[in-house]
């Protein structure tokens, strides 16, 4: 022990003043260590870094510029789709308009055809009762007279005479048909 | 290898046997030249810390050789040891434009600094290299020289030397005062506290880590068995605790490196 006490005592230097040898080995190790990642391999995580941020905002750009994209098709199909609604409410509009024309325009016609056709029947019936009536009157003249010719047994042939006498009978029974009419 | 180089347990002395402690102490600090390389001899500090060169550079080399975009574990690793030198040393202190040049030296500091102390615990190694003082000493000389190297290129001779000395019209008759103060502290206790600051603090770590392992040792008879597993358990806690301190140290001395050459930046106050 004592001997160890002695040597330490020998050996012990102020370890405040730094040796020498240790000194410049450690100022030759820094600088290998400072050389090396000074010159080769912070430059070389420096690039790297770079490279990751630049990758990173490039990606960014890109999610920008996609998004901006999809917002645009996004407001151009709105607009389509509200121009498309547009279109169809004008059509649909216009369709009921014409529509209503259509069938304003159909009744019209209808009314047209209807009236035409009673009209029509209207005067179909007027001249087949002249017709009728004409008819009516020629047969009833003749089998008034056949029938007054075998009764009187004179002939009636004479026409002049045939046809006022038919004429004073017809009116003679129009005017009763007349006045039973009135009367009713 | 010399007595002073015995490690605590190749001594065959316990309490109660009648010798004495083996306190640990400055001899704790002395070696012997390991081998001799073309005359010069290379002793364990000086071996521990060109290995701390090779360790950094085969890191960052393994990590950043051969960096990629999309990282791998270890480039992730580096990144972020690099990341946290740059941005949260550098960076806050300097800002990001003017600190950009000096993030290679700042970051080359931290992790030889870092390494050297780490050796502290490292098994067979177990001693920090930075508890000499000659190589902390270096660091900060070079710190120093960087220092005013900065100042008298950014101000000139006359405004280098203002801007060291804190000279200001404004503070009237105790101007002189202040500028001697200020020569005193910067120029002269600057380079050696940044030093110390660093040695002192490895130098007491390993110190404590040696008491309580060689008591560990020494307390190994009879009743002291119960103390010696106190002492034991306080050398793993001080392991752990100078695995904290290592990186703070190496931390505060690069945060003051960069400090300084904000001051030789600045403006005069």
């Amino acid at each position: 022990m004592n001997a160890l006490v002695q040597m330490a005592a020998e050996e012990a230097e102020n370890p405040l003043i730094p040796p020498i040898p240790e000194l410049v080995i450690g100022l030759i190790a820094f600088f290998i260590v400072f050389g090396f990642l000074a010159k080769k391999l912070l430059p070389n995580i420096n690039k790297v870094l770079d490279e990751r941020r630049e990758a990173i905002e490039g990606g960014m750009e890109k999610a920008e510029a996609a998004e901006a994209e999809a917002q645009q098709v996004l407001e151009d199909y709105r607009a389509q789709l509200a121009d498309a609604r547009h279109e169809a409410a004008r059509m649909r509009q216009e369709a009921q308009e014409q529509g209503v024309a259509l069938i304003a325009e159909m009744r019209a016609e209808g009314q047209r055809q209807r009236e035409e056709i009673i009209a029509a029947g209207h005067a179909q019936i007027a001249a087949d009762r002249k017709a009728a009536a004409a008819s009516l009157r020629q047969d009833v003249g003749k089998l008034a007279t056949d029938l007054a010719s075998k009764l009187v047994g004179e002939s009636l042939e004479d026409s002049a005479r045939q046809s006022r006498t038919i004429d004073r009978f017809l009116d003679g029974l129009e005017e009763t048909a007349a006045t039973a009419e009135a009367k009713r | 290898m010399s007595a002073d180089q015995m490690l605590a347990f190749e001594t065959d002395c316990h309490l109660f046997d009648g010798c004495g402690f083996p306190a640990p102490g400055l001899h704790s600090f002395m070696f012997e030249p390991l081998f001799t390389v073309g005359g010069y001899d290379v002793n364990k500090p000086m071996l521990l810390a060109l290995l701390s060169t090779v360790v950094i550079i085969g890191f960052f080399w393994a990590a950043f050789g051969r960096a990629k975009v999309v990282p791998g574990k270890l480039q992730m690793i580096g990144e972020s040891g690099y990341d946290f030198v740059r941005k949260s040393i550098v960076y806050e202190s300097l800002g990001k434009k003017v600190g950009d040049k000096y993030v290679p030296f700042m970051v080359s500091l931290f992790f030889f600094v870092w390494i050297m102390n780490l050796w502290s615990i490292i098994p067979v190694a177990q001693f920090p290299v930075t508890s000499i003082i000659a190589f902390p000493a270096g660091l900060a000389l070079i710190v120093y020289v960087l220092w005013m190297y900065l100042t008298f290129k950014k101000h000139g001779f006359v405004g280098g030397l203002k801007n060291i000395t804190g000279y200001d019209k404004s503070l009237g008759p105790i101007l002189p005062m202040i500028v001697f103060l200020e020569f005193f502290s910067n120029v002269l206790v600057r380079p050696f506290t940044h030093a110390v600051r660093l040695f002192a603090n490895m130098f007491a770590g390993h110190l404590l880590i040696l008491m309580f392992t060689i008591a560990s040792w020494y307390m190994l008879n009879g009743i002291g068995i119960a103390y010696s597993g106190v002492s034991f358990v306080m050398t793993i806690l001080m392991t752990a605790f100078e695995l904290f301190i290592q990186a703070v140290q190496a931390y505060i001395f690069v945060l003051l490196a960069c400090t300084y050459v904000q001051g030789a930046l600045a403006e005069h106050h």
